[in-house]
């Protein structure tokens, strides 16, 4: 796995990110398009590794420093990979004044995951937002997986158990 | 004959694609010859998902929670029936919902297909743009918009023909007409409506705005999770333009505008102008000074102008019946009407759009028929982490921007979110205080430390470890973060704060000095006890995890204080109602 620029230091294979070259084409003279090239790379990958920040920064020729600071900035951007499904935990004022809490526990107990951390298994991460922005049905928590999205509302610290264990047992 | 199937996000997540799949599958089996169309958010949140049936003269029935296992008695007494089905269809108590408003902003949501431009054209769209650029000068549109007294419903209220006159008067030919769709105030959702319900009111919004102040490119800052509000904007977009609606020389005008959507990745920060400016141009999304103000110097150092998308909603309606008809709804001062997301303790929760200065109670009761299982109304939080909780005893309270800013809570984008006597008003602020913590960018010391600070200050009083002192040096901090933060976010962050001390100061008290919390909501102040209604069925035994309940089968139990983690399992599982909280 070496870099055919001696320049980069990432140890990364020269094909490794075969896949972002149209979108770099894309975007690499408009300037002011690092979010959304860092929004494909998450597309693509799921996170944002230090592999690909350095990718970036050699074909825009803004320093990694800089992108990093960025991908830190927004909480869209993940550094670290997720699992198969993603829990987006809807923490509004809403869900919260609904008991938005409570389902985060049953989360917990029932996964063993806090925010912002992903099973042993690899098949859930949890990530609490700030707003889904489906307020008329709090508690709400949306589940993705790939390109799929799935809403749920209303729940109670029992539903919200019954979803998990219905996803695990498909996976099973 | 029509079925109309609301799919904004709400009815999506109550399983409205389902519903429509059904209604697909059914009449196809059936060999019906009858189009299942889409539509917007209606409003109703709180009966998705509904369904429109439109019979051939036009004539509606609107069902309700109609989930996929309802649709087939639709079709069997509806659709090939040709009579209302019974105990499906919305009650007339629920029609007041949207009988009560007065809809100018959400004039299309519900009613047409946001993906068919021909909908909206149908319902008079793309007449005010053609009539601004054929026939208005820049300067009569924004004259217009002056006389209609419109100001921007994004938080500030700032009147909208004046930012347009600041960008217009900005020397320079290349300007800027920006969107602020990055709807980051939890609690509000009237945005996301208005792009997935009727996203051409904002589009033509923008041109007529572009066309004021001298814009040719338009550029829409909307949240990523949003991806139904993007989806349906792209489809907007890509048929406003191939009508000519946006392109080169707009209606022959020799006007040329066009639009390109940047998705914003999750910062509430980037609600301020030079913020959101800075996101756009591909940096860390944190506020410079002001002056210069992007009127004069904004994305790209070039004139920019940004409104958000419920001023933008209202332009066409505006410039099509002209600035005196607004100005005829609301006060004298807040003109117009304002969309309002209710939510939280309420009956019935959604979209409202209602003139400035109704009272607030007519909202709560009149509307939202009040709280959910009766209980009892204790305040409305307003204006997000920005605003500040209203009391009951204030409900008379005209909702305007002057009267809502003389109670400590701010209009804002419009959030309303309603409690009740189990919502702790310290645990509300400690809430905001831990979202505005978190949000803030970090340039200024006293925003980024001092949300710290009083977070720790809330969290330690909820926890029952709450100091003799700590409301007063609550306020101190909050006197200095006002003074100390450059932007909006830093400059309001403690107003969630200070307005439930000025009302609740009581509850504070509670909390440190007598350890309780008014409310019965802090885990870490409660005692559960046994009451002699305990028949001594011992569930709640079997049930506690930590072991603390002892007592024998058929008599009264007892819970041990000393091993009680406070989780509330056994009152969740009592079928006697002999637990009491306190």
């Amino acid at each position: 796995m070496t870099c055919e620029n001696s320049s980069c230091q990432c140890g990364c294979s020269s094909n490794a990110f075969a896949e972002l070259a149209p979108v770099m084409e894309k975007y690499a003279n408009t300037p002011g398009s690092l979010i959304p090239i860092l929004q494909k790379v998450q597309d693509i990958y799921g996170y944002i590794s230090i592999d690909a920040i350095n990718y970036i920064s050699e074909k825009i020729g803004v320093k990694p420093a800089k992108i990093y600071g960025v991908a830190t900035f927004y909480s869209q951007f993940r550094l670290k990979p997720i699992g198969k499904y993603l829990i987006m935990l809807c923490k509004g004022t809403a869900c919260h004044v609904n008991g938005a809490d409570k389902i985060e526990e049953a989360i917990n107990e029932e996964l063993n995951i806090r925010d912002g951390e992903t099973t042993e298994d690899g098949l859930f991460t949890l990530n609490n937002m700030a707003c889904l922005g489906c307020c008329s049905l709090a508690p709400v928590m949306m589940i993705r997986s790939g390109s799929e999205d799935e809403t749920y509302g209303n729940l109670t610290k029992d539903s919200t158990k019954k979803v998990l264990n219905e996803i695990r047992n498909r996976e099973a | 004959m029509k079925v109309v199937v609301g799919q904004g996000s709400c009815g999506v997540a109550s399983g409205a694609r389902k519903t429509a799949a059904e209604f697909e599958r059914l009449i196809s089996e059936k060999g019906l010859n009858i189009e299942v169309a889409k539509t917007g958010c209606v409003g109703n949140c709180y009966l998705e998902p509904i369904v429109d049936v439109y019979d051939d003269k036009g004539a509606l029935t609107r069902y309700v929670k109609v989930q996929p296992d309802r649709v087939s008695d639709i079709v069997e007494k509806h659709l090939i029936g040709g009579e209302p089905a019974e105990g499906h269809a919305i009650m007339e108590t629920d029609k007041m919902f949207i009988d009560k408003q007065e809809r100018i902003v959400l004039r299309n949501c519900g009613l047409i297909n946001p993906e068919d431009i021909e909908e909206y054209i149908a319902a008079g769209g793309y007449e005010a743009t053609k009539k601004a650029v054929t026939s208005m000068t820049p300067e009569e549109v924004i004259e217009e918009i002056k006389v209609s007294g419109l100001r921007g419903r994004g938080g500030a209220g700032f009147p909208t023909w004046f930012k347009w006159n600041a960008a217009r008067q900005a020397p320079g030919t290349e300007k800027y007409m920006v969107c602020n769709a990055d709807e980051g105030d939890p609690g509000a959702f009237m945005d996301r409506s208005i792009l997935e319900g009727d996203p051409h009111s904002l589009i033509e919004g923008m041109i007529i705005g572009g066309y004021a102040i001298g814009a040719s490119e338009g550029l829409i800052y909307v949240r990523a999770e949003y991806p139904l509000a993007i989806h349906r904007l792209e489809i907007a977009m890509e048929q406003a333009r191939e009508k000519g609606f946006l392109g080169n020389n707009i209606f022959e005008s020799g006007y040329n505008f066009d639009i390109r959507i940047k998705a914003g990745a999750g910062a509430f920060v980037c609600g301020e102008e030079t913020a959101l400016i800075a996101s756009l141009e591909g940096e860390r999304g944190m506020p410079r000074l002001k002056p210069p103000f992007p009127a004069q110097k904004g994305f790209w150092q070039k004139p920019t102008n940004i409104n958000n998308v419920e001023t933008f909603a209202n332009i066409p309606w505006i410039i099509a019946h002209g600035g005196a008809a607004f100005g005829a709804y609301g006060t004298p001062q807040s003109k117009g009407t304002k969309v309002f997301a209710l939510a939280g303790k309420i009956k019935k929760g959604g979209l409202v759009e209602v003139p400035m200065g109704l009272p607030l109670k007519e909202v709560i009761y009149g509307i939202g028929d009040g709280i959910k299982d009766d209980k009892e109304f204790k305040a409305v939080q307003m204006g997000g982490p920005s605003g500040g909780c209203i009391p009951a005893s204030l409900a008379d309270t005209p909702v305007d921007y002057e009267n809502i800013t003389k109670t400590g809570a701010i209009v804002g984008f419009g959030g309303m979110i309603v409690m009740d006597e189990t919502t702790c008003m310290v645990d509300m602020a400690r809430y905001f205080l831990d979202f505005t913590r978190k949000e803030s960018c970090g340039k200024c010391n006293y925003c980024r430390v001092g949300t710290k600070r009083m977070l720790e200050i809330l969290e330690r009083i909820t926890l029952g470890e709450g100091k003799d002192g700590d409301i007063e040096l609550l306020e101190e901090l909050a006197s200095k973060i006002k003074d100390g933060s450059m932007c909006g976010l830093g400059q309001t962050a403690p107003n969630p704060v200070l307005t439930t001390i000025k009302y609740f100061r009581n509850e504070y008290e509670d909390h440190i000095y007598k350890k309780k919390c008014t409310a019965h909501s802090c885990k870490e102040l409660l005692t559960f006890t046994i009451t002699d209604k305990c028949t001594g069925c011992t569930l709640c035994s079997r049930k506690c995890p930590v072991n603390a309940i002892s007592g024998e089968l058929k008599k009264l139990h007892e819970i041990d204080q000393r091993l009680c983690i406070k989780c509330g399992k056994c009152e969740e599982v009592c079928r006697f109602d002999a637990i009491i909280r306190d």
